[in-house]
């Protein structure tokens, strides 16, 4: 028997506190738990992934692409990595191998792939990007089994459905289609227009679903980006979090930082416990809590450094942050609640 | 004020507009394309052009004419073969990728001047701005000294992606209005140079005729150079409503007027064209905008996306015409990006390693000159600056850069920097 502690951990995202830094080098650009939690995976503008153990900071470099990885995604089954570049391949790798390396490599998008996805089962792939085309793939083999055609922009990210066999994808419009990717046919259309802006001033584009996330019950999704933007060349916007309830396809809450800020949500996830996180970049670099029904966050981490992207731990208590600066930050989400009542 | 001569009267250009009125006279009587064509071809062996393309804003050299892939800089584009062995741009550019053999890269500039006003004066006049004294524009100089004498477009043409139109006689400075620039906004006529509709062409003329009895009058008894300019621009005024066609591009073959893309840069590309092939002498196309802080990336995507394909169609275009080796092609901005990718996927100004493209009139096809180092924050090799440029534009044109200009008070002004000289590798 051990001894007995006063204390217990409990997850309290008002204690939210940055619990580790990792220079990885190079400017990052997104992160990545895998599904046991073990490794947080990072990428950079060197084109290279980075595995970094969770528990020892012990790194490990993957090699295989050659241009920037913007995107992700794993399956417990086969312990399979799928990363996609911005020269259009997609790699598939084992990622509790030594070290790591490309098991396949498919030529998959005229352009930059900006997202996957893998479905629950494991066993389909999505992937899309600046051809404007969304393909739908089968794992581990990679074979392509639909592509699906319906946007006019490029198309910045993708998921699929927690419960349904559905699958969505999203645009610099802010378009969203509803999928029924086994007939390549569109069920519906989500509007999440309030993330782009034609700046007539600039003369161009700004914005798009930059991160999106279904929650585990498949009732919400939500749709990150910029908005309210008065200045794009100068990145002057705020960040917000669209959220869509999925039965009615309607926009259930715009959530926003309860604290003034300039950017872009780069990240958003659904927390086991019921509230939703997000973190973003600009001006800095902020993580947000909001409860589904509250558009203004309940709890704000501000960090001097720009976040690029945002990953939820599987057991909901560290967040891995991708910095502008080279290094990846943990955030703990744990608190110390005393067993000793009053 | 004094009395002075603004005009260049030479037969050569006397004889060009000859020709080119003939041809004009003609297309009214039902030969336009032909004819067209053929004063394209009259105009290509004698009178000499300028199209500029001013990418606004401050293009990135590193995804155009110096990319940098596998550094720290390069950002996340492959560089691409071209049509010139061991010429590789940006991929962005594929589209003119293929015409490299007819452009060259100047890979060395360094205007050291981030600021944009600034950067834009040091390309537009090949001078750093002087807190007592302004340069012309080239296209005012280009105006002076290229335009037939009775030219019936403005000399300086400006097509902006927006705004209204303007009369820019700052660009001129000390030439005069006469030399200014004429913004045809968003490629449009500026509004009022035709005739109100109900005015009939006999009205027209009677008013006409007052006009010029009425200032003819005036200016026996006080003729200066602001008059002369007057007088001029009510002249041009009149010539100019006579090319009202040139502006209708509906006359364009779909397909043909589709490969600039149908987007207004585009469409911008296709006027610049028109106006190029009815005589004009100076024609800058601005496209907008480029000063990526943020998102260079998605940005340069953007805006690359509309510019390459466009300019390369105009560059057919040209050649097609037989006004390639007679135009002086300048693709330029005011400065670079920053080699360094800010924290928000953002390039910032750069004027210290840059690039610029040139094409066409008395330039080397396929040349390449300057270096910058391995990710670009340095120039390496044949450093150049705005000065260099002007020699090199004037040289191409033909043009003694030597030759003096001269202030109202007969203070003479060399035409290019007289501390630089020709980039003479890149001259043909």
């Amino acid at each position: 028997m051990g001894p007995f502690l006063p204390f217990t951990l409990k997850i309290d995202p008002t204690k939210t506190r940055l619990w580790k830094e990792l220079k990885l080098g190079s400017p990052l650009i997104a992160c990545r738990y895998d599904p046991t939690g073990k490794y947080l995976f990072a990428t950079a503008q060197d084109s290279s992934i980075q595995r970094v153990n969770v528990l020892d900071a012990s790194t490990t470099k993957l090699s295989g692409h050659q241009g920037w990885v913007r995107s992700m995604a794993f399956s417990k089954k086969d312990h399979l990595l799928v990363s996609a570049d911005y020269h259009g391949v997609i790699n598939l790798w084992n990622w509790q191998q030594p070290t790591p390396k490309p098991s396949n490599t498919i030529e998959a998008h005229d352009g930059w792939i900006r997202a996957l996805a893998i479905s629950s089962d494991g066993q389909t792939l999505a992937s899309c990007g600046n051809d404007l085309k969304v393909k739908v793939w089968s794992l581990p083999d990679g074979r392509l089994l639909k592509t699906l055609e319906g946007h006019d922009y490029h198309v910045y990210n993708l998921a699929f459905h927690t419960k349904e066999d559905r699958l969505v994808s999203a645009d610099l419009k802010g378009k969203i289609i509803d999928w029924n990717w086994h007939q390549a046919s569109i069920i519906r259309e989500l509007d999440a227009k309030v993330l782009h802006k034609y700046d007539k001033g600039f003369m161009a584009d700004i914005g798009g679903v930059r991160c999106i996330a279904f929650n585990n019950a498949g009732t919400l999704l939500a749709c990150g980006g910029i908005t309210n933007v008065s200045n794009a060349f100068a990145g002057v916007g705020n960040p917000q979090v669209v959220l869509f309830d999925w039965s009615t396809g309607k926009i259930k809450q715009q959530l926003v930082p309860a604290v003034a800020f300039q950017g872009t949500a780069w990240g958003v996830a659904f927390h086991p416990d019921g509230f939703i996180v997000g973190a973003g970049g600009g001006n800095g670099g902020q993580i947000w809590y909001w409860k589904p029904d509250q558009p203004n966050s309940f709890h704000t981490v501000s960090h001097g450094v720009s976040f690029r992207d945002m990953t939820l731990h599987p057991q909901g208590a560290q967040l891995g942050v991708a910095c502008s600066d080279g290094v990846l930050r943990q955030y703990s989400l744990l608190a110390l609640v005393s067993k000793i009542k009053a | 004020m004094q009395p002075c001569s603004y005009q260049c009267g030479t037969k050569e250009h006397l004889h060009s507009r000859r020709t080119f009125l003939m041809g004009t006279a003609a297309g009214a009587l039902g030969f336009a394309g032909m004819t067209t064509m053929a004063s394209a071809q009259s105009l290509k062996s004698s009178q000499k052009r300028v199209l500029v393309i001013n990418l606004a804003g401050g293009a990135s050299q590193l995804e155009t004419w110096d990319p940098k892939p596998g550094t720290d800089t390069g950002g996340p584009f492959r560089a691409i073969k071209t049509s010139v062995p061991g010429i590789h741009i940006c991929e962005l550019l594929a589209y003119t990728a293929k015409k490299m053999h007819r452009l060259a890269l100047v890979r060395g500039l360094n205007t050291a001047e981030d600021d944009h006003g600034k950067g834009d004066y040091i390309m537009h006049t090949g001078r750093r701005k002087e807190p007592a004294f302004d340069y012309p524009h080239l296209g005012s100089v280009a105006s002076k000294l290229l335009s037939p004498s009775e030219s019936s477009l403005p000399g300086y043409l400006h097509i902006t992606p927006s705004g209204g139109s303007s009369f820019g006689k700052q660009d001129a400075a000390f030439l005069g209005p006469r030399f200014a620039s004429v913004t045809l906004a968003n490629g449009q006529p500026p509004p009022n140079l035709f005739a109100p509709k109900n005015l009939s062409p006999d009205a027209e003329q009677q008013r006409e005729q007052l006009r010029s009895q009425l200032n003819q009058r005036f200016q026996r008894s006080r003729r200066s150079a602001q008059t002369e300019a007057y007088t001029a621009s009510f002249d041009q005024a009149e010539q100019f409503m006579k090319q009202a066609h040139i502006f209708d591009t509906g006359k364009e073959d779909p397909r043909l007027a589709d490969r600039y893309g149908k987007h207004d840069f585009g469409r911008h590309c296709l006027m610049a064209r028109r106006l190029l092939e009815h005589g004009a002498t100076f024609v800058k196309v601005t496209h907008s905008n480029y000063d990526t802080h943020h998102e260079n990336f998605d940005f340069h995507i953007e805006q690359l996306g509309e510019f390459d394909r466009s300019f390369a169609t105009l560059i057919d275009d040209l050649v097609d015409r037989g006004l390639w080796s007679s135009t002086l092609v300048i693709v330029m901005s005011e400065f670079g990006r920053t080699p360094r990718i800010n924290h928000l996927y953002g390039r910032d100004h750069w004027s210290k390693a840059w690039s610029v493209a040139l094409g066409g009139c008395g330039i080397q096809a396929g040349a390449v000159t300057g270096k910058t180092n391995a990710n670009g924050t340095a120039v390496t090799d044949r450093e150049v600056h705005g000065g260099h440029l002007f020699h090199t534009y004037y040289r191409a044109l033909g043009i003694n850069p030597a030759k003096n200009l001269h202030t109202p008070d007969e203070r003479p002004i060399p035409l290019a920097d007289p501390k630089a000289s020709a980039i003479k590798e890149l001259l043909a």
